[in-house]
């Protein structure tokens, strides 16, 4: 190591510029984003196999399960099955993005960045908003590749481009709402591994035990009520009417009449939970 | 002049671990205080509670002049932390890593960047900046550590543990660093478990041991505690060691011990290296071949030892606050003690449990 260049490395540093409430907040949170976008840049593979699964849902769900699959009024058949299907998928693909959130902060915790992190005089909550707004990211551009995907699989849109720009919208929503519960499991858990299961392995009940992949009216009455009601349907029905890819009428319960609200209600009440319970978490973890 | 870092009781406990048992400390400014303990001793502990990574559960700190628990985030730009591991972004490159941590210091893009290259520059990571820290060796990933505590040129540095882990070319290049920091005015609390790296980074040492801090001192203060210089001899003829005995009875200010089965005869003299000189003359007189002699003088290991009945141990406490009191067993613990460069040929890793004090200092005596 060179000393002789070491002159004034010590003391006196800059004064740091002081910045307060909701701008500090955001210039450490995009600070923070700017470390998470950099950073999957540099593992493609995270992005690529994030991408794959879905990719894989919609060819296997469309060509094997679709021609077996009814759809009241339309009946089965895979073309038919495909509008159907899609916006379970981008539903799905979107709430997936918890298990990146959760693996991602239990390793920035148990690297010892999170204290890194925490011994600097930056907002307490930025590293789990730079975390999810990067996320966030990775979630929009994952739906753009699954949207040409599905394109060329038959998919269509029949509402116009606002519709699907709202639709697209209300999942980033979702998504973004879904990623804050990601960082709650990993600041809990404590090990990538743990956190990539435990980010995972709720959402197949919670995205099948729903409207997501087949009509809620096909399953056992005492089911159907949780389907209605779950999170998950009142967005994947959204996204079907704002897509113009509902088949028949709407199912008569009342979320599934009042989607668009209820997604957003959902998302919004999840957002608000999940980031209060991440950032008081935050402020007392590993202590 | 007022402690650059003061704390007062601090007392924190896990579940029923007491981790910490009312630790208090003060650090005058510009100076280093090196904090020694064995594993689960409350050293990380301390740290974190007044780097304000953890709240103490009663007592008082105040680094930099401003109270920890009152004001943690003014204390925090006033306070550079270099921890146990390397906490620096695998997949980020050395320069963005310095860089985001100077922009999370508030400092604007321009200057973060500088004192990036700075940084880069100081620590000889000038060619490896642009490449991922992943890429980096344990030695470099440790300095890159280290170079973004520095960021802001904080008076207050909090080092738990730096040189775990680094190879010895490596630690004199980290010691090197802390001492030019040092030179320059800045306050140090430093943990270590090895007692040769407080004894030359530390200007007062604090003994730590079960979550209080048992004796306070300088190296030399702590080592004349337990006082004591000794000869010892390895002699080559088994059947020849109570002659030996005998011979040397003239020098000894104490008991001798022998230990059989390595033929080692241990002798507290007073004198130095002319005792040492005699006693080879001595031996030689009577034709008693001499396989192994030397003058041991105390060190931080014998202090530790007399001051906490163990000796100091290896490895890493648990970041997670689940430290545990006191796990090895004496003997156990020795053996990782001792790899680490006393310069002692002898390399003494067996436990002869009945003379555990004995065994510990020949393990680490210098030789003469």
């Amino acid at each position: 190591m060179t000393t002789s260049t070491a002159t004034d490395h010590a003391i006196g540093g800059a004064v740091p510029r002081q910045r307060h409430g909701i701008a500090a907040m955001l210039h450490d949170s995009w600070v923070v984003a700017k470390r998470n976008l950099r950073r999957m840049t540099r593992i493609p593979e995270i992005v690529v196999f994030g991408l794959m699964q879905p990719v894989m849902f919609v060819l296997l769900f469309s060509y094997v399960m679709g021609g077996a699959i009814q759809i009241p009024m339309a009946g089965a058949s895979s073309s038919i099955y495909t509008q159907f299907l899609m916006a379970g998928i981008f539903a799905q693909t979107v709430t997936f993005a918890v298990a990146g959130a959760s693996a991602g902060i239990a390793e920035d915790m148990t690297k010892g960045l999170v204290d890194r992190f925490r011994s600097l005089p930056m907002t307490r909550s930025a590293v789990l908003v730079g975390r999810t707004l990067a996320d966030l990211v990775q979630t929009a551009f994952t739906l753009l590749v699954l949207a040409l995907v599905a394109l060329a699989v038959g998919w269509r849109i029949h509402n116009g481009i606002p519709r699907m720009l709202a639709a697209f919208a209300l999942l980033l929503l979702l998504g973004y709402a879904f990623s804050w519960i990601g960082a709650l499991i990993g600041l809990s858990v404590r090990s990538p591994e743990a956190a990539t299961s435990a980010g995972l392995i709720w959402l197949f009940p919670l995205t099948f035990i729903s409207n997501a992949f087949v009509p809620i009216s096909s399953m056992p009455h005492w089911l159907q009520p949780i389907a209605y009601w779950n999170p998950f349907s009142a967005t994947v029905q959204a996204c079907r009417n704002l897509f113009g890819n509902q088949i028949g009428p709407v199912d008569s319960s009342w979320p599934m009449q009042h989607a668009i609200v209820v997604s957003i209600g959902w998302s919004l009440v999840i957002l608000a939970v999940f980031s209060w319970l991440s950032v008081r978490k935050y402020r007392s973890a590993a202590g | 002049m007022a402690p650059a870092i003061q704390a007062e009781n601090l007392v924190k406990t896990f579940g029923d671990v007491r981790a910490l048992d009312g630790v208090s400390l003060d650090v005058p400014e510009g100076t280093v205080l090196g904090l020694l303990g064995p594993n689960g001793a409350g050293k990380t502990t301390t740290v974190r509670i007044l780097t304000t990574l953890l709240r103490p559960d009663s007592g008082h700190a105040v680094v930099a002049g401003v109270d920890v628990l009152k004001h943690p985030n003014r204390v925090r730009s006033l306070i550079g932390l270099s921890g146990q591991y390397a906490a620096v972004d695998e997949y980020l490159t050395g320069r963005e890593n310095l860089q985001m941590v100077g922009e999370l210091y508030q400092m604007s893009v321009r200057d973060a960047k500088a004192r990036a290259r700075e940084l880069l520059e100081w620590f000889n990571l000038g060619e490896a900046a642009d490449r991922i820290a992943k890429t980096y060796s344990g030695g470099m990933r440790r300095r890159l550590d280290l170079a973004a505590a520095l960021v802001v040129r904080p008076p207050v540095m909090f080092l738990d543990e730096p040189t775990t882990g680094l190879d010895p070319r490596n630690r004199l290049g980290l010691w090197e660093v802390i001492e030019t920091l040092v030179e320059q005015g800045t306050t140090l609390l430093l943990t270590t478990q090895y007692l040769e790296e407080a004894d030359r980074l530390a200007h007062d040492i604090a003994v730590v041991d079960h979550g209080k801090v048992i004796a306070r001192g300088t190296a030399d203060q702590l080592k004349a505690q337990i006082g004591g210089e000794r000869v010892e001899v390895v002699v080559h003829d088994r059947d020849l060691i109570a002659t030996a005995v005998e011979a040397l009875k003239v020098y000894a200010v104490g008991e001798t011990s022998v230990e059989r089965n390595t033929r080692r005869i241990t002798v507290p003299v007073t004198g130095g290296a002319k005792v040492l000189a005699d006693v080879i003359r001595e031996l030689d007189g009577r034709d008693i071949e001499i396989d192994d002699i030397g003058l041991r003088r105390p060190t931080l290991d014998d202090v530790f030892l007399s001051l906490t009945g163990h000796a100091t141990a290896a490895g890493t406490e648990n970041g997670d606050g689940t430290e545990n009191g006191d796990g090895a067993p004496p003997a156990d613990r020795r053996g990782h003690g001792h790899g680490h460069g006393h310069g002692d040929g002898h390399g003494h890793g067996e436990g002869h449990g009945a003379d555990r004090d004995k065994a510990a200092a020949a393990g680490t005596g210098t030789e003469a």
